[in-house]
């Protein structure tokens, strides 16, 4: 009986296979793809974006069948879900706090790049990918931010809508044509919906999709930097990986120090799943507000046109952006620079001219530099959240000069950087 | 390595502490110290809604039969005891003041407050609730100092009678003495008088208001927290299978 059905299905699997390469992709992709070994940490967060992706499209569908997007419905349709629909508050919450998680993850993901030189050749096709994503995500966050309709959703997108007029000649048409209307009205809301249900979600996944096949091209980088696939031919063959990797991989390298991604990966990140989930079960059941960063108090009134809240702040994962553009006194200029801060994300494989990846084989330097940054985005982006003081200006314009002070000093001081000597294979 | 997670542990230390400064010009509150799991609370604080709140004040997003339900009202109960104006039990609490009228005879529409404990919080309506005074200068005759000329009449004046508000003139003029331009007035507010309940039932009567507008706001809050346990609890299981599950897998790499 059980023989039978192993063929049965064995057969079946040879059936498909020879009309689409399922089990080759798999193989490919997941079961034979070599991983190296030394992944820490920091390798969580791919996988958990990838995880609050799913969440987000999953309780988003829900959603979307009890969400009414215009102008008159669409507050008291936020609470129906609440408190009509059978674990709608629940589905709610789970959509808001995967909101932030997903920054959370996304930054620290991006992080990851940065410390261990992930976007570096030949990996600049998959930084970019990354970034596209990014801004894609934050396109998205943006839209989805209207759709509660309360008052801040209303003033926060009027403050970032205003942005584009300040662009000469064509602005003020541009904003007409952002909002579909003279003012943040139903007419926007409804096309936010539309974009932010099917148009960015549907980029979204497609861009991630470039992005594990762009990965899978090149191969996964690690904490020391260090290539784990070797010329065919370099290696002693007892040093060569035991295990059997996908033939695209081993009959062009010599592959050492590497794991198949599946088991051993996926069981890892299962672990680191449910440790994330953890987290953010407790956010999600104790305080789903955030402390009032998550979903902002003023939201739980309508929208109000005539009632502007006492500080509108944009949500806190767009903070470090936010400041930035606050601090230029230029309308026009600090659009200017928010947009430049992402471009120079966009262009840091270019601004490292350095050969070294890993921040434990570079200079002294480079950790310092790295770790002001950190410190500048995160300073960046509490003071996004703050009411403007001119302290909080003067904290705000040292933190931007760190921010954009970052790139140029890499760019002078990774042409001849004082390295450490890089190991052959990666440490473990 | 090390220096960098303490680094990014400080920077986050920072953020957190972000409210701290980002509080703005906000007026002291009393803490409510209310009991969502109360019942006979809630049920009061319910009565005194319909009573004295609900003539202005709409819950729209809230239904009379899940207010009973969750207070452990029966329906029949309920609708004898609860509803007034002949509305079905699955209607939402709602009142027939027309909007614009409303925002004639106050200057603004009476809010609505189901979201209210939610949009300000609990303590603030407890402490609102419990600071008005006389003020010949407003149009009801009455201000307020937790909101500042607040639109709205002291409705449940006949309950805790009437306060007046005391420039403290000696702390002013301490303050001048030494230097410190006040930023507010240095006040205070004299006990009630001549209400029909002393200050500690009057507290009570406002304590189990706040305790239902705080449940309103967010209906579903007990029942979020009750399933948040289970849910750590089990993912703190799961955590150490899957660590296991890692470990037995892992444990040939070297």
């Amino acid at each position: 009986m059980l023989a039978t059905l192993i063929k049965l299905s064995t057969d079946l699997m040879g059936w498909v296979d020879k009309r689409l390469p399922v089990t080759d992709t798999w193989n490919k992709h997941v079961g034979q793809y070599p991983a190296p070994k030394n992944f820490n940490f920091w390798y969580f967060f791919g996988g958990l974006a990838m995880l609050v992706l799913v969440n987000q499209i999953v309780t988003g569908i829900w959603l979307t069948m009890n969400y009414e997007p215009s102008g008159e419905g669409a507050f008291a349709s936020i609470e129906y879900i609440m408190r009509d629909v059978d674990y709608g508050w629940l589905l709610r919450y789970m959509h808001s706090t995967g909101a932030s998680a997903f920054f959370v993850v996304v930054y620290m993901h991006m992080m990851r790049g940065l410390l261990y030189g992930s976007y570096q050749k030949p990996r600049e096709l998959l930084w970019i990918f990354g970034m596209l994503i990014f801004l894609v995500l934050m396109a998205e966050a943006f839209m989805g931010y209207l759709l509660p309709w309360g008052n801040m959703s209303f003033w926060g997108a009027q403050v970032i809508i205003s942005l584009f007029g300040a662009i000469p000649i064509i602005g003020d048409d541009l904003t007409l044509w952002i909002r579909g209307d003279y003012v943040i009205s139903g007419a926007t809301l409804n096309r936010f919906f539309a974009l932010h249900v099917i148009a960015m979600p549907l980029v979204l996944v497609v861009l991630v999709f470039l992005h594990i096949l762009a990965l899978h091209e090149v191969g996964s980088n690690n904490p020391d930097g260090v290539n784990i696939k070797k010329p065919k031919g370099s290696v002693a063959p007892e040093e060569i990986s035991k295990f059997k990797f996908h033939k695209q991989y081993s009959d062009k390298y010599d592959i050492v120090d590497a794991i198949p991604f599946h088991p051993y990966y996926s069981v890892k990140d299962i672990m680191g799943v449910v440790f994330f989930l953890f987290f953010f079960c407790w956010v999600m059941f104790f305080a789903p507000e955030g402390g009032g960063y998550f979903i902002e108090a003023p939201n739980f009134e309508p929208a109000n046109g005539l009632k502007t809240p006492e500080h509108i702040a944009p949500v806190w994962y767009f903070g470090p952006f936010y400041t930035i553009l606050r601090v230029v006194p230029d309308k026009l200029l600090g659009a200017v620079a928010m947009f430049g801060a992402i471009v120079m994300l966009f262009l840091l494989p270019w601004f490292d001219r350095g050969t070294v990846k890993s921040v434990r084989y570079r200079s002294k330097w480079h950790l310092v530099n790295l770790m002001q940054f950190a410190v500048c985005f995160i300073v960046l982006g509490a003071l996004g959240t703050m009411p403007a003081t001119p302290i909080a200006n003067y904290i705000g314009i040292v933190a931007s000069f760190g921010y954009f002070g970052f790139f140029v000093a890499l760019w002078f001081y990774s042409k001849n950087e004082n390295t450490k000597p890089v190991p052959e294979r990666v440490t473990h | 390595m090390k220096k960098f997670i303490l680094a990014i542990s400080v920077s986050l230390a920072v953020l957190i502490s972000a409210p701290l400064f980002a509080a703005g010009p906000s007026v002291p509150v009393d803490k409510a110290n209310n009991d969502l799991s109360d019942k006979e609370s809630l049920k009061r604080g319910f009565q005194t809604y319909l009573n004295y709140c609900l003539g202005c004040h709409q819950l729209q997003y809230q239904r009379y039969n899940r207010t009973f339900t969750d207070l452990g009202i029966a329906e029949s109960e309920g609708v004898e005891k609860y509803m007034y104006t002949g509305e079905k039990p699955g209607d939402h609490i709602t009142n027939t003041m027309p909007k614009k009228d409303a925002a004639r005879w106050f200057g603004n529409a009476p809010p609505d407050l189901t979201l209210m404990a939610r949009l300000k919080s609990p303590d603030y309506i407890y402490t609102y609730l419990r600071t008005f005074y006389i003020d010949e200068s407003r149009p009801f005759g009455v201000n307020n100092t937790t909101y500042k000329d607040v639109a709205m009449p002291h409705v449940l004046q006949d309950l805790q009678g009437i306060q007046l508000k005391v420039i403290d003139k000696e702390a002013v003029a301490a303050d001048h003495e030494n230097g410190i331009l006040a930023q507010a007035e240095v006040s205070h507010l004299t006990p009630a008088m001549g209400g029909s309940l002393t200050v500690e039932e009057y507290d009570d009567v406002i304590r189990d208001l706040t305790n239902f507008i705080e449940y309103v706001g967010e209906p579903n809050k007990l029942e979020r927290k009750a399933l948040g346990k289970w849910v750590l609890a089990f993912l703190f299981i799961l955590f150490i299978l899957a660590y296991l599950l890692k470990k037995e897998y892992w444990k040939d790499i070297h």
